[in-house]
């Protein structure tokens, strides 16, 4: 057996079960996780290094081009990655997607009535460098209505996903920016215990910004940490 | 230091163009797919596929199912597997179930070995999709393995679900597996 080391912190995650998040109500598990030992199985997990980052795929202003350049306000988003036990993680594969300046998502099931901007695909990647910082080059997403209530519109967000040292630290997230209005009236955002909703907030970084180019947003992402030894077989 | 751990978001509808793109037939490259196995992979070819029901029965075309899988020998391409990794199995695959017109999933990958001498050849799965905060850890296992009655994790799951993690053969090559999230086939997850 194994210690919990790095273990999921239930108690700073949102539920499967958000009533007023309407589509959990059919899509949650109705019956608690089992819990189970790691095995080897949980303590490997799927390796993505910078062989699998090319070119342009951590700047969104360059990787969707057509024939100009994409609308909207320039940021970059930095931060570390780290484990729960304050490591940063090098090496660690970034995965984003994000609606373009209008809120608009390329994707085909999007149906709000707001332009697509033909230079802007909105999807990134990158991998954190040995101090286990990621850094992103994009425009600021637009916030977008959704059908979840009347008058329901998602703060502006970023999607996040990774996959951290092993199986069981993947995380798929979003990004708020500091001071957005619709924070508190978001379903999504509400789901989130109090205690840890404001990690899912960047902060507005002098440091971060380009001078003449870019505003920039500092946004680390904790992961559960290395794992403990594998149940024996 | 204990951090406290970054909360997890829904997956959204949106997440086909971010992760996996050439499935979806956008112009960006994908990391992996449900193509898991080019052809210098070793192992018995399968194939895996099935869909993923809400609690009113309904088939749920907007799903993310990734799996993480051992290579024929039971050895993971990971530092962590002391067996060493095997250089042309990535063991991992993605597929989201918006581009099949039956809305299944579907990986074209090899039958895992068991990878230590307590467990039976299984597939790791990752479940997300619109409507979950929290990503949901289940298993595949494959009902003409004998290994099965005496594999730990089945053995810890109450008998009447044990079904729920087992993927069926339906000829061919192929394995069944759908996943329920409520009702009285209820897929088991699990707490890992
Ligand atoms: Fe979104």
């Amino acid at each position: 057996m194994t210690d919990t080391s790095n273990a999921r912190d239930w108690a700073g995650q949102p539920p499967y079960l958000a009533p007023d998040y309407k589509s959990t109500l059919l899509r949650s598990p109705s019956k608690p996780p089992i819990k189970l030992p790691q095995t080897i199985s949980e303590i490997t997990g799927p390796v993505y290094g910078h062989e699998s980052v090319t070119g342009n795929d951590a700047d969104l202003t360059l990787n969707g081009r057509r024939n100009g350049e994409p609308l909207g306000e320039r940021i970059i988003v930095t931060g570390r990655v780290l484990g729960d036990d304050g490591t940063p993680l090098p090496n660690t594969l970034l995965e984003i997607w994000q609606a373009n300046a209008c809120g608009r998502y390329v994707h085909k099931a999007d149906q709000h009535d707001a332009p697509l901007d033909p230079n802007f695909l909105g999807g990134g990647r990158c991998v954190t460098d040995a101090n286990g910082v990621y850094r992103f080059m994009t425009v600021k997403p637009g916030a977008y209505p959704w059908g979840n209530h009347i008058n329901a519109w998602r703060p502006q967000h970023i999607h996040f996903s990774l996959f951290g040292p092993s199986f069981v630290t993947r995380l798929v997230t979003q990004m708020y920016f500091p001071g957005d209005p619709l924070l508190p009236l978001d379903p999504i955002f509400l789901a989130t215990p109090a205690a840890t909703r404001s990690l899912l907030i960047a902060e507005f970084s002098l440091d971060a910004t380009e001078s003449g180019y870019a505003l920039g947003y500092k946004f680390d992402i904790v992961l559960r940490g290395r794992n403990a030894t594998p149940m024996e077989a | 230091m204990n951090l406290r751990q970054t909360p997890s978001q829904t997956v959204g509808p949106y997440f086909a163009y971010g992760l996996s793109p050439e499935q979806y037939g956008y112009d960006f490259g994908s990391i992996t797919g449900g193509d898991m196995a080019p052809p210098e992979v070793e192992g018995q070819r399968i194939r895996v596929e099935g869909r993923v029901f809400d609690g009113a029965g309904a088939v749920v075309p907007d799903a993310l199912i990734e799996i993480w899988q051992a290579d024929a020998e039971g050895r993971y391409a990971h530092p962590a597997d002391p067996r060493g990794s095997n250089a042309t199995f990535k063991g991992f695959g993605r597929f989201g179930t918006g581009t099949d017109r039956q809305s299944r999933f579907i990986f074209d990958t090899i039958k895992p070995g068991s990878v230590d001498a307590g467990q039976a050849p299984h597939l790791n799965v990752i479940l997300t999709m619109r409507g979950m905060l929290l990503h949901a850890f289940t298993r595949i296992y494959f009902a003409d393995e004998a290994a099965n009655a005496m594999d730990k994790v089945l053995n810890v799951v109450p008998a009447e679900r044990r079904h729920t993690l087992i993927a069926q053969p339906v000829g061919g090559n192929v394995y069944r597996f759908d996943i329920h999230m409520q009702g009285v086939d209820e897929t088991v997850f699990f707490d890992v």
